[in-house]
């Protein structure tokens, strides 16, 4: 049996089903790191003058500046790959995917730097509530990083076959995990400055 | 196969793409510029927040193709946008009985 509405849009939503299943999805997770921005207003708030900015000074801003750069090219290089598939060109698809992994595992990269310094500073979640807030926000978002990446590794290499076979439907896989990339790129955007500038 | 049309209108999406690139990068110096500032905690935090929503709302509306989405989307969203600052309004609410308590 085929699953509907794969490639074709619904009548009544008109939209293919995959494309409202992740809005939904990515309504559900503006929700997860929205309950975690709000605990991190409580704390702000809670914690003494002054004392969060103090806090999140032991941050390195230049390396924090570089992944902000890394995943917004990642970003760009996330839509090419999907224009390259509208524009039926396969081999471009690849190599924009490739870039995009890349950018995410720079990305990594640089955040395991930033946590195996702060280790080595002692600075822990437990060390005050700056850092449990910001551990937590990053952690949270750095394993969205890691889920990302194992569905576009799947559709990078394994998972591209379906390009032959059905090209349209492997073209929406592409928009929509290409939703969902943007959107761990857009909650970056707001967690640089909340936490490493303010 | 892509018609004459499509093809042309995915180059535009794309010369679109790199400006936006280019907003970003800009406006990602423009916010560690601006933590360098003297600014009063409450100008910082407005100013960090105005330029990661201007951020945030070119990726939803171009890379994210928000800009020209259905309805049933759009209409989604403000809803979860609603929720969103009811959560963001709630330790705000803990504040105000915090000062009304004394």
């Amino acid at each position: 049996m085929n699953i509907p509405y794969t490639v074709e849009e619904r009548p009544d939503t008109g939209l293919y089903n995959a494309k409202l299943g992740i809005w939904l999805f990515l309504a559900s997770e503006v929700m997860l790191f929205g309950g975690l921005f709000s605990a991190y207003v409580f704390l702000r708030f809670g914690a003494p003058e002054g004392a969060f900015h103090e806090w999140g000074k032991e941050l390195n801003i230049p390396l924090a500046t570089i992944n902000t750069m890394i995943l917004i090219s990642s970003s760009v290089t996330m839509v090419m790959s999907w224009a390259s598939l509208k524009l039926k060109d396969f081999k471009k698809y690849k190599f924009y995917m490739g870039i995009t992994l890349l950018c995410a595992l720079g990305f990594l990269v640089i955040k395991y730097l930033e946590y195996t310094a702060k280790f080595d500073h002692h600075i822990y979640p437990s060390t005050n509530t700056f850092y449990a807030i910001y551990f937590t926000l990053t952690g949270l978002h750095g394993l969205h990083i890691i889920g990302g990446m194992v569905v576009l590794f799947y559709l990078w290499m394994p998972g591209s076959k379906m390009w032959h076979s059905k090209p349209e439907q492997f073209t929406n896989r592409i928009e929509t995990v290409g939703l969902y990339w943007h959107f761990v790129d857009l909650v970056w955007i707001f967690l640089f400055p909340i936490l490493y500038l303010l | 196969m892509t018609s004459g049309h499509d093809t042309a209108d995915i180059k535009n999406h794309i010369k679109v793409y790199m400006m936006v690139f280019a907003a970003l990068a800009f406006l990602t110096i423009i916010t560690v510029a601006a933590s360098y500032l003297d600014l009063s905690s409450g100008e910082a935090i407005f100013l960090a927040l105005a330029i990661a929503s201007i951020k945030g709302s070119l990726v939803a509306s171009y890379f994210m193709h928000l800009i020209s989405e259905r309805a049933l989307i759009t209409w989604i969203l403000m809803l979860t946008a609603g929720f969103f600052f009811i959560l963001m309004f709630i330790p705000m609410a803990s504040l105000i009985d915090q000062a009304r308590l004394g």
